[in-house]
């Protein structure tokens, strides 16, 4: 697929919309469908596709596994951060009315904080579950690869009886 | 801060977990986890002093939104009995895990392994916290998803620890999609998920078939959970060839909490009064325990590997505690709390002592420790002691469960399963005796490894131990509490009388049919 111009040229120009319209989720979410869930999910469908298309090695340069264990902790230390944020304004755990005066504005400052966590722990999740799987791949073929030619060597079975 | 302490039982570990993970300096990440376990059970002493001085729940409403459209946090008799078992053991494991996670994980994996290792013990306690059904099916994937990959984290040592890791994800995600499709069906009955809520919900509904239905697939679910008898098979490979920090954390607080949560849904949302409740759930649970306590007993006595051997008698040990909720008494209720707060020292001592041995050798038999008395005096009289204890031999907390069970059981009048509870018990003699042939009656063979001991690798150990054997010395304050804890659930039937309104229960039922 690394060789396709076509596809190179329309996933660099579908790259970064993708992840515009993430954010977008993500932020929206308020007022709108959206959230977290959802925004995280498809932000990482971009860095997928980024995979897909330019190849496992090229995308983990991009975004290294390091950044998914940044990720994922950073959104729940940012979920679990804004609970104890309003506990240390004097409110019981999560309660966003302590965390400004405006009450309405407290609750949308709230929600956001916490989406957005849950947005980052989703992306990196996401990220990191296709990483673990795609980098099985190279791994697999190696082993198909061994067990081909044992059985080849030994006579029991022709190249072609596998499929 | 104190009115936070609820809440921060919880977050303490749950929030300390990211950070473990994130952890890059050698043994950071285990201080950190000491430090967040140390905060937690202190956390659980304070909570359960406070519940025992005045004798009123602590309810704390999460972002301050109010029950039952918010989600609470429950900390009556019951949940502060618990808390300190699992929050304990917690704290004692992680001292002990210093060494057995050097010894036996991948020093790159230690961030992670103490992630998961919070996160699973968050999740415990947040199970026993919660007084909210959903949530409690929350904490519990969140403690059975961090267990799976800290069973499957033995298998730098030990390939077999892959497939036992899965099939305990397989059958422990039928256990929780079970629990929750119970769930499902009370919401749709009663439009609640608060238990308090639920059960007087649940008083005022004419048409229980669904409740039946529920009742069935919450039961089974938290069967499967706390591996009763004929549910168990995921217990033994699980516990066998996980990391040996792991085993003792799991063997001696996973399976209790899902006890805690069958007592929870069985007495606090469905009660004694309920339908099939007293004949169906009891009379199941009486044969089932017991049948898990002859199986799990004979099953260790024809092991050779020591872990699993162990495993197989906590199979025992959980019929043990279901032959108690089967009595449907809160002397029974009373008898397993007792045993569920001292099998969790005992397993934990068991199974923190065999990893002792465990670290310094690949495979763990009888064979391994021929003649070891002698080598390492300290670990072994730590796992003979626990084995007394297992056995329930006066002066150790072993005894005291196995005499409140038995006293229980003779209550209601159902003398068969006490002189049966008592036979399995004493059956187990002979594992224990096993272990005493191998380690002390024969000599080591020349060829064999020399084990070595130190007051860093016993210690944590004979702290459970030494708690085992205090517990059984003065007993009266663990048994005042786990009385105190039964109280919560139920109508307060207590020695002989109950058998008669039990009786009574059944006959009315009749009548209405």
């Amino acid at each position: 697929m690394q060789d396709d111009p076509v596809i190179r040229v329309v996933a660099k120009v579908l790259i970064p919309a993708i992840m515009l319209f993430a954010l977008y989720v993500q932020f929206h979410g308020d007022y709108g469908p959206g959230g977290g869930f959802q925004a995280g999910v498809i932000f990482a469908a971009a860095l997928v596709l980024n995979a897909v298309v330019f190849g496992l090695h090229r995308a983990r340069q991009v975004w290294p596994m390091r950044y998914n264990l940044m990720g994922v902790s950073a959104g729940v230390v940012l979920y679990g951060g804004t609970g104890v944020w309003s506990m240390l304004a004097g409110a019981n755990y999560l309660d966003y009315f302590a965390l400004k005066a405006d009450p309405k504005a407290a609750q949308h400052l709230g929600i956001l904080l916490v989406e957005f966590g849950v947005g980052l722990t989703v992306a990196s999740v996401m990220v990191a579950l296709f990483f673990a799987f795609a980098g099985r791949l190279t791994h697999i073929r190696l082993v198909a690869k061994t067990a081909a030619h044992e059985a080849t060597d030994s006579g029991t079975s022709r190249p072609g009886d596998a499929a | 801060m104190m009115q936070h302490l609820p809440i921060l039982q919880v977050i303490l570990p749950l929030l300390a977990a990211p950070l473990a993970a994130l952890a890059s300096r050698r043994h950071l990440a285990w201080h950190l986890t000491l430090v967040a376990t140390a905060g937690a059970f202190a956390i659980s002493l304070v909570l359960l002093a406070t519940i025992l001085r005045t004798g009123t729940p602590i309810i704390y409403d999460l972002g301050g939104w109010p029950a039952p459209i918010g989600i609470v946090y429950v900390i009556d008799s019951a949940s502060a009995f618990v808390l300190p078992v699992v929050s304990g053991i917690g704290f004692v494991a992680t001292l002990a895990a210093r060494h057995l996670v050097i010894a036996e994980i991948d020093a790159r994996d230690h961030p992670l392994f103490f992630a998961a290792w919070l996160l699973t013990l968050a999740g415990m306690l947040g199970q026993v916290t919660t007084g909210d059904a959903f949530n409690i099916f929350v904490f519990l994937e969140i403690s059975s998803l961090s267990g799976y990959a800290l069973v499957a984290m033995g298998a730098g040592r030990d390939r077999r620890a892959l497939p036992a890791a899965f099939n305990y994800l397989i059958l422990g995600t039928v256990g929780a999609t079970f629990y929750v499709i119970g769930l499902g069906l009370l919401y749709m009955l009663t439009g609640t998920l608060n238990l308090a809520d639920l059960s007087v919900r649940l008083a005022e509904i004419e048409n229980l078939r669904p409740a039946y239905v529920a009742l069935a697939f919450i039961a089974l679910g938290l069967f499967l959970k706390m591996a009763l008898f004929p549910l168990h098979l995921w217990l033994a490979p699980a516990y066998s060839h996980a990391p040996s920090a792991v085993t003792a954390l799991m063997a001696a607080t996973a399976t209790k909490v899902s006890v805690y949560v069958l007592i929870r849904i069985l007495f606090g949302v469905f009660g004694f009064e309920f339908p099939y409740m007293t004949q169906a759930v009891g009379g199941l649970l009486l044969t089932l325990g017991l049948l898990g306590a002859f199986v799990g007993t004979f099953a260790a006595i024809v092991e050779t590997d020591l872990k699993r051997l162990f495993a197989q008698s906590s199979i025992a040990q959980l019929g043990y505690m279901a032959i108690g909720l089967g009595i449907m008494t809160s002397a029974g209720i009373a008898a397993s709390f007792i045993h569920l707060f001292n099998h969790a020292l005992m397993k934990g001592a068991l199974f923190l002592a065999l990893g002792v041995i465990a670290a310094q050798t690949t495979h763990l038999s009888l064979h391994t420790i021929k003649g070891a008395g002698r080598q390492i005096p300290i670990t072994m009289t730590a796992i003979l002691l626990g084995g007394l204890a297992r056995i329930g031999v006066p002066l150790t907390a072993g005894f005291i469960s196995k005499l409140y069970l038995i006293r229980a059981l003779i209550d209601s009048g159902l003398w068969a399963v006490a002189a049966l509870t008592f036979v399995s018990s004493a059956l187990a003699l002979v594992y224990v005796w096993k272990i005493v042939e191998h380690a002390w009656l024969t000599e080591r063979p020349e060829n064999a490894p020399v084990l070595t001991e130190t007051p860093g690798q016993w210690a944590p150990a004979w702290i459970l131990v030494l708690a085992t054997i205090g517990f059984g010395i003065y007993a009266g304050p663990l048994v005042e509490a786990a009385f105190g804890a039964a109280q919560v659930f139920g109508p307060d039937i207590i020695q002989a009388t109950q058998t008669i309104e039990g009786l009574q229960i059944i006959e009315g039922l009749e009548g209405q049919e």
